[in-house]
């Protein structure tokens, strides 16, 4: 069977030799974690805890005050010391400090939910729903929302998104090697919850073992097909996945659901199964720390809460050149001031670069040589994006689809004469939907 | 600790190609054509291409330096210019006609219209019309090439020739087709033409390494198979059915006059050809057509260099109404 693949695209180095390998390792206890109480998509929650309460792994600490929106549970056993704004990834927010006790004392309230041959599907939603599940693919879109579409649409296929295009990062590729049974359960729960009977898992060919485990777990499932991706930068964004497997292309401007397709990332369905199966809300992920910038690359399991710095500590520090911290991979990933931020259901990765491989080269004219527009996936042209961009001419960016761009970055990364067209294209957007606001 | 830290926003990293690799590359492609047409056309020719080029590069680092512009003469992309002015000039061409060019190239063609990526025409091209409306007869003065001893005149020259013989000079053949045909062929031999031992310009004799030129810019990603593709095959096409059906006679009007030239590396000019794939294909048809029609039909013996000049002033035409359709449709 030849690969699937969507049109467009760009081959950057994959960068994951350094951890591909490297199976996840535990980090030493966090003596403290800070834990946001808006890690996802949507509404803050509220704390349910009080300063000097005593709370347990697994305990809510945070409640979801509407319906987008996921609650925040408890990644240690220990004393909660503060609760106030504090530094995270997006500005001041909300956090809870506790102070572990080191005992990891498992909460009351974390036990088996049952097994998804007899809970039916809104019984696992709602699961979903307590265990404060989000994408962990890098949005952290609370996942119970995307499991209720609204009747009128159904849903024909779920897809787990297994590509991990971004380069640099194995997380998922470990997780897939590591524990490709929970991926699979977790999708027949997703399944269940939509009454979908057909589910792929899609993971590019430069990871063949995965692929080779995951068919492997998903050998007796009827219903399941774990399928080889051609190794292409965006292979794992979800209109460009939708694509690649099923054919059906998401309408501009619209949602996955409505092409019927629900999509997830193979970490998010580890989570579900972790929550059906033992009943532990997601306190912990799969983060890959990465890059030149760091003195040992490693693959790490990590807590919600645990600041980067500690992290970054633990797989040697960094480098003295350092010169970028990026949080996730070096396409989409956003890059941070300081390690003195907590991490959240949604690092994938920590990325370190060094002068080197940090250092942007000077941007010179556009010498119009279309590369931009031969690759992008969503089929809009950069160039000429980014020149209406540059002279404020916004409508005119609007008639050219600047809405349809979903930020890939592949753009910038291909242009020879250095232009940051995603940078001009991210202006764009944010004018044009600030026009529509005040209309 | 504190550290000294880039913020940016994504992506991260940046691929190896850069405009100066690009233009590079366009000169090494080019490179094999031109040693190719310094041997066959002698010592001159070289003397118009090293004059070509290094009046360009002056020009353009003159006129930046005037407008108080970086200049950025380390691009190659005045080198491409120049150096594709001189295989469009012919071998026997005086050092003043180079400059000449090399300047309108420059300084008209591409700087007063914004410089690198703004120039509407392709800036070799526009020079070579200009200098040939003022000098036309130095500009079609084709050296012999000194390989062997043959006619002056292009191959196209003599297919063209066919068509304007007398009913009494036609009488001996079929038809005027095959009159063209048996004419070129004591010209030159189709081994001729595609070695490129035929009289030309500079850079547009040996089809072959313009052909391997063309191959190792596709190799390396600089032009896509788009424009040359669609703009040999419409010739190819059109002349089988505008030259009475004779493949041979399409063979040579495939290899003669600038085509393999003009179809990868003049029509393939970023700035002057359409950025999207639909508006190149249809750009390298517009083209193809125009230069059968030309050729068949028109004044001159050879339509590559008008053909690719008009089609570039309708490129931004071409490119409006040929915008790709978005992922997922709509509106």
């Amino acid at each position: 069977m030849g690969l699937l693949s969507f049109r467009g695209g760009i081959h950057p180095p994959h960068a994951k030799k350094s951890t591909e390998k490297k199976p996840v390792e535990h980090l030493v206890e966090p003596k403290v974690v800070v834990i946001p109480l808006h890690q996802h998509i949507g509404a803050p929650c509220e704390p349910v805890v009080n300063v000097g309460d005593h709370v347990k792994v697994g305990q809510k600490i945070g409640n979801a005050t509407s319906f987008v929106s996921a609650p925040v549970h408890s990644s240690v056993s220990g004393v909660v010391k503060e609760i106030g704004p504090k530094l995270t990834l997006g500005g001041k927010t909300t956090c809870v400090v506790i102070e572990s006790d080191g005992l990891n004392t498992i909460s009351e309230e974390v036990k088996p939910k049952g097994d998804i041959s007899t809970l039916d599907g809104k019984e696992i939603l709602e699961i979903i729903k307590e265990a404060g599940i989000v994408g962990m693919g890098g949005a952290g879109f609370p996942t119970h929302v995307k499991l209720s579409p609204p009747p009128n649409k159904p849903i024909d296929y779920v897809i787990l998104n297994g590509a991990e295009c971004e380069p640099y990062l194995t997380a998922d590729h470990r997780l897939m090697l590591e524990n490709p049974e929970s991926i699979i359960y977790g999708l027949k729960a997703l399944m269940k919850v939509l009454g979908v009977t057909k589910g792929y898992v899609g993971i590019e060919n430069n990871k063949m073992d995965a692929i080779e485990k995951m068919t492997k777990a998903a050998e007796k499932e009827a219903g399941i097909e774990v399928v080889a991706l051609k190794t292409k930068y965006p292979q794992g964004a979800e209109k460009q996945l939708i694509y690649a497997c099923t054919k059906r292309q998401v309408p501009s401007g619209g949602l996955p659901l409505e092409a019927g397709v629900v999509v997830s990332n193979v970490a998010t369905a580890s989570a579900v199964s972790e929550a059906i199966q033992t009943g532990m809300p997601l306190v912990q992920r799969i983060c890959t720390v990465t890059g030149s910038g760091v003195k040992e690359p490693k693959n790490v399991m990590i807590k919600t809460g645990t600041m980067l710095s500690e992290i970054v500590e633990q797989c040697g520090g960094l480098t003295d050149d350092i010169s970028k911290l990026i949080w996730g991979g070096p396409m989409m990933g956003i890059s941070m001031s300081t390690l003195n931020i907590p991490a959240t259901k949604t690092a994938s990765g920590i990325l370190c670069l060094n002068e080197a491989d940090a250092t942007i080269p000077e941007k010179s004219d556009c010498i119009k040589c279309g590369k931009c527009v031969d690759i992008c996936p969503a089929f809009i042209q950069p160039m000429l994006l980014d020149a209406y961009a540059l002279r404020s001419n916004y409508d005119q960016a609007e008639k050219l689809r600047v809405l349809d761009c979903i930020e890939c970055g592949s753009c910038s990364f291909v242009c020879p004469a250095k232009r940051p067209l995603l940078h001009s294209i991210r202006v764009a957007k944010r004018e044009v939907l600030a026009r529509k606001k005040r209309v | 600790m504190e550290l000294k830290l880039n913020l940016s926003s994504s992506p991260h990293i940046r691929s190896k190609d850069k405009t100066s690799t690009i233009m590079r590359d366009v000169v090494i492609a080019l490179t094999p054509a031109t040693l190719f047409g310094i041997y066959i056309f002698g010592m001159n020719a070289l003397m118009v291409v090293a004059v070509s080029i290094i009046t360009a590069v002056l020009t353009e680092a003159g006129i930046q330096k005037l407008r108080n512009k970086k200049i950025t003469i380390t691009d190659w992309s005045a080198v491409v210019t120049g150096l594709l002015l001189a295989m469009n000039m012919p071998g026997g061409s005086p050092w003043w006609l180079a400059v000449i060019g090399a300047v309108f190239a420059i300084a008209i063609a591409k700087h007063a219209f914004g410089g690198l990526g703004h120039n509407f025409i392709n800036p070799a091209l526009a020079a070579r019309a200009f200098i040939m409306s003022g000098w036309m007869g130095r500009m079609t003065g084709y050296t012999t090439p000194k390989i062997h001893e043959i006619s002056q005149a292009t191959p196209l020259n003599v297919i063209k020739g066919a068509f304007s013989l007398d009913t009494s000079a036609l009488s001996q053949f079929k038809d005027v087709y095959d009159a063209a045909l048996a004419n070129v062929q004591s010209t030159a031999s189709l081994g001729d033409m595609f070695f490129g031992n035929i009289g030309g310009v500079i850079g547009e004799t040996s089809a072959l390494l313009l052909i391997l030129g063309g191959l190792y810019l596709l190799l390396r990603g600089v032009i896509s198979y788009r424009i040359p593709t669609f703009y040999i095959g419409t010739v190819a096409i059109l002349s089988f059915f505008l030259y009475g059906f004779n493949l041979e006679l399409v063979a040579y009007l495939l290899l003669g006059g600038g085509l393999m030239l003009g179809a990868f590396f003049m029509a393939t000019d970023y700035s002057s050809s359409p950025i999207n794939p639909k508006g190149q294909i249809i750009f390298a048809i517009g083209c193809g057509i125009l230069t059968v029609v030309i050729r068949r039909f028109g004044g001159y013996p050879e339509g590559v260099s008008y053909s690719i000049l008009l089609m570039n002033v309708a490129a931004p035409l071409i490119e409006k109404y040929s915008s790709p359709k978005v992922f997922g449709g709509g509106k």
